[in-house]
């Protein structure tokens, strides 16, 4: 066994689990820290892919500004366990079930496929910073200023859904 | 060390994405909580792009990382709507459980 696959199962059951508690835990807040670890060790599966550009920008994206803004709405609504309801137990039976069946489903599919076996290796560099913006800017061009129009109109939006309406009076 | 994934194998990784992605279903299935379901769909969301990278270096090609680029935007202004959305209706109802929204139906 070397040391990467070593690697990758600790941090795909980093993963798993945190993926699980944030789940499980009855406090919003310690869902979001258990969602942090989550994708730091994401970011992680990212650097041992060799994808340096996507790790920082998951990091920046995700664990920095995603995370603070769940946070910050979690304590704007001061929530805690003791406004937590629970779903009908029926509901959540329900739930376990079709997920091991999704699970069971999709995994005895993956094992009978047949195993990959040829990894083919031409030496060119496809995913270093400079690679992936010449990328972005030549044949992406297009996307790419579109996904700037979109965070653009989403941040009016937020502002606008926000935004205390004033009393009629 | 020329390729990672003569090391790990690609199928580690379909099962690790899958995994993950079963448990962001089971989130939405399983919590009553907005904020708790709105947390699944971005577990959802990055089961999907860990998957386009690990192929992206399977097939040696740049695309895949591009496209997960475009994804990440998308999560990020369909986290800062959903949240807005999330605020104002904790303060017209009062709780943010899935079950109260029901008179959003037409």
């Amino acid at each position: 066994m070397s040391t990467v696959l070593i690697l990758f199962c600790v941090l795909s059951a980093i993963t798993l689990l945190t993926a699980f508690l944030t789940i499980f835990s009855r406090n919003p807040i310690h869902s979001a820290i258990y969602l942090v670890i989550c994708f730091f060790s994401i970011a992680g599966h990212y650097l041992l892919l060799n994808a340096q550009f996507l790790a920082i920008v998951h990091i920046i994206v995700y664990s920095g500004a995603i995370m603070i803004l769940l946070l910050f709405t979690i304590m704007l609504m001061n929530l805690n366990e003791a406004d937590e309801v629970h779903k009908p137990r029926f509901t959540r039976l329900g739930a376990v079930v079709s997920f091991c069946l999704v699970c069971l489903v999709l995994i005895k599919i993956f094992i009978d496929s047949k195993p990959i076996v040829e990894y083919d290796y031409t030496g060119q560099d496809y995913q270093s910073i400079k690679v992936l913006g010449k990328a972005l800017l030549n044949e992406y061009m297009v996307p790419f200023e579109f996904a700037s129009i979109l965070l653009l109109v989403a941040m009016i939006g937020t502002v606008l859904l926000s935004k205390k309406e004033k009393l009629e009076k | 060390m020329n390729n990672i994934l003569t090391q790990i194998g690609i199928e580690n990784y379909i099962f690790l994405c899958v995994t993950l992605f079963c448990v962001g279903i089971f989130g939405v299935l399983y919590r009553r909580n907005a904020i708790i379901v709105f947390m699944s769909i971005e577990i959802m969301l990055n089961a999907v792009n860990l998957l386009f990278v690990a192929f992206s270096t399977y097939h040696q090609d740049t695309q895949g990382q591009v496209f997960v680029f475009f994804s990440m935007a998308v999560a990020a202004a369909e986290v800062a709507v959903g949240l807005a959305i999330l605020v104002s209706i904790f303060r017209n109802i009062g709780s943010i459980s899935i079950d109260n929204l029901k008179n959003l139906k037409g």
